[in-house]
């Protein structure tokens, strides 16, 4: 404990001096050096410690990754590509895939939706920011805090005894005759229940981008309309929607990524049984449940190849931006 | 609406507005309604985590709200003391501080190296920069996990630093490059005109340009660490004596159950931190996400 807290003063005083020191360090190496050798070695010195912890934490790894899932539970063995016939044929994953196509449709399908609809609804109101903040607020927090928050919500007491759970207890008492339905547990609702605690996270991200977007667009513009006769939801349709498509395209795939990668809000409500698995969790049960390293590797892959088209696409669109700046 | 009609047809303009106040009653309808809808979940989580277990047990946390007002701090001193969760938030600073000024200085060399040095390759690292972006964690862990178990770091302190300042170095050098490349060129080029060197270029003209932009990057990497749960939970585990607030949340949901006064609590202690970041600085946080749109 007290050891852990000398390293952490360690860190927070002792890593900004080395790494100003490195700075200096490498400039008073190179000076003596002629100019243009100096300007040619540069770059790189500044960029080393950067270019240390890509290749160590993300690109050796990937590539070692990629290898391994062509070995066995233990990396020793080689298995070609029986982890990936593993991974397409085994319920389970199935059920995963099955899930996590759930999560790409509807919960980008809702982040993205909620999220244009309040950016032009808390366009014309006064109290904007506030409606924005309560909206964003749940952004800060931890999905775990979010799942804890809607496990709650989600409280399932059998009929007769008195619902604490909200959602149960709301429809008791809208709808006569009204079955609790255990949430988290009905395999018609769960993935359902739990693609929404995600959106309520998430709607505030695509509501504070799509609404930055929708203050860009000239108001000369949609007056122009009005004054033309255009009714609002001409305005909408016609303007607001063509001219913020960009914009829905990013916070789109934004969200696709997201919901490939689900894992924190599973993990925590369900751990993924009641068919509410996901790709992730289930990579994170063959790591350390059932400690094979070749399956999760090949879930990993998978789980990648799954998110290039995006990078692909963040790639062009980069490119696209630096040709016009 | 001019101020001749106001003073001649005062009438006409109250009904006017009373008629434009009545149009609009569905749309504050539908925001209002939908901020509630947002905020109610977590006012239950709040009030919850301040009334007694065995009313907790027994009644909707609504109820709580009406007379008589029964509430205590009692769950949070056992979820402090008895369930770690003291022990996870002193964890939890000790894990993001670091975590956060790590990657911070790192990247910042990188982008100004990107931005303001020409070299070859520049274009197709700084493309693998972005596309690295979106590469899934889950990519990563194996190896690193292995790396670590070799340096006997796995459940440590230093395992997550080095991990989250890898995982972190994107995003960042993807933010403070377009920063820094926005800002103007005439400023370097007299400085070093004036006989500047690079290291006081940086030190003394685009780090401090850049900090509206750093500022964004620390606040959004200390969110990210604080609430992170997968990367602490492969690295750090669950031991009491190391395990972040996250970690520490996820274990009582399995093992505290329906003890909803306890869950809340801890759910609640968690949140502190990243409600007082966020109430005090939204504004940073809002401008990061704003120029970071692609972060995975």
């Amino acid at each position: 404990m007290s050891n852990s807290l000398v390293v952490a003063v360690f860190v927070v005083a002792g890593v900004p001096a080395i790494q100003v020191g490195y700075a200096v360090l490498i400039e008073a190496l190179i000076r003596p050096l002629p100019d243009r050798l100096q300007w040619r070695l540069r770059p790189w010195l500044w960029l080393a410690p950067a270019l240390a912890f890509l290749s160590a934490f993300l690109i050796y790894p990937a590539l070692n990754t990629l290898y391994l899932s062509f070995l066995g539970p233990t990396s020793e063995a080689f298995v070609a590509f029986k982890n990936y016939s593993f991974a397409f044929t085994n319920e389970a994953m199935l059920v995963a895939f099955r899930n996590n196509l759930l999560w790409l449709i509807f919960f980008t399908a809702f982040t993205v939706s909620f999220g244009l609809a309040l950016a032009v609804l808390t366009d014309r109101v006064r109290y904007e920011t506030v409606a924005k903040t309560i909206i964003f607020l749940p952004m800060a927090i931890s999905f775990v805090a979010a799942s804890v928050i809607w496990k709650f919500v989600y409280e399932f007491r059998p009929a007769g005894a008195p619902q604490i759970g909200l959602l149960n207890a709301v429809l008791a008492s809208l709808i006569p005759d009204f079955r609790p339905v255990a949430w988290l547990v009905n395999l018609a609702a769960n993935n359902f229940a739990l693609i929404l605690v995600a959106v309520w996270v998430w709607v505030g991200f695509c509501l504070v981008i799509l609404s930055a977007a929708l203050k860009g667009i000239p108001a000369e513009l949609l007056e122009a309309a009005r004054v033309d006769g255009a009714t609002e939801w001409q305005v909408f349709l016609r303007i607001i929607l063509p001219m913020l498509s960009p914009t829905i395209t990013v916070v789109a795939t934004t969200m696709v990524i997201f919901a490939l990668k689900a894992f924190d809000v599973v993990y925590v409500m369900t751990n993924g049984n009641f068919n509410t698995e996901v790709i992730a969790n289930r990579m994170y049960k063959e790591m350390f449940n059932f400690r094979d390293f070749g399956r999760a590797s090949a879930i990993a892959v998978i789980l990648f190849i799954a998110t290039v088209p995006v990078m692909i696409a963040n790639i062009r669109r980069f490119r696209h931006q630096e040709a016009i700046r | 609406m001019s101020v001749e009609t106001v003073a001649g047809r005062p009438r006409d303009g109250v009904v006017q507005s009373l008629i434009g106040t009545l149009r609009r009653a569905p749309l504050h309808a539908v925001v209002i309604g939908l901020c509630l809808l947002w905020l109610i979940p977590t006012v239950g989580l709040l009030v919850s985590s301040f009334r007694p277990p065995r009313l907790v047990a027994s009644t909707g946390w609504w109820t709580g709200l009406l007379p008589p007002l029964q509430f205590t701090l009692e769950n949070y001193v056992r979820v402090l003391n008895a369930h770690h969760m003291g022990r996870g938030f002193l964890n939890s600073l000790l894990i993001t501080i670091p975590a956060t000024i790590i990657p911070i200085m790192v990247a910042a060399y990188a982008a100004y190296a990107f931005a303001w040095m020409r070299f070859w390759g520049r274009e197709i690292l700084f493309t693998l920069v972005v596309g690295s972006l979106v590469i899934p964690l889950q990519m990563t862990l194996i190896p690193v996990l292995r790396l670590f178990t070799g340096l006997h770091l796995v459940g440590t302190f230093p395992a997550v630093w080095l991990a989250h300042t890898g995982y972190g170095l994107p995003f960042a050098i993807y933010l403070l490059r377009n920063f820094m490349g926005a800002l103007p060129k005439d400023l370097m080029e007299s400085a070093y005109i004036d006989g500047a060197s690079p290291l006081t270029v940086f030190f003394r003209l685009i780090f401090p340009l850049s900090i509206p932009s750093i500022a964004s990057l620390v606040i959004f990497q200390f969110l990210w660490v604080w609430n992170d749960l997968l990367v602490a939970l492969i690295f750090v585990g669950g031991a009491p004596a190391v395990a972040p607030m996250t970690v520490t949340v996820s274990n009582l949901v399995n093992s505290l159950g329906q003890n909803w006064q306890l869950l809340t609590a801890a759910a609640f202690v968690s949140m502190a931190m990243p409600l007082v970041v966020f109430f005090a600085l939204q504004r940073y946080f809002v401008r990061g996400i704003l120029a970071g749109a692609i972060k995975g």
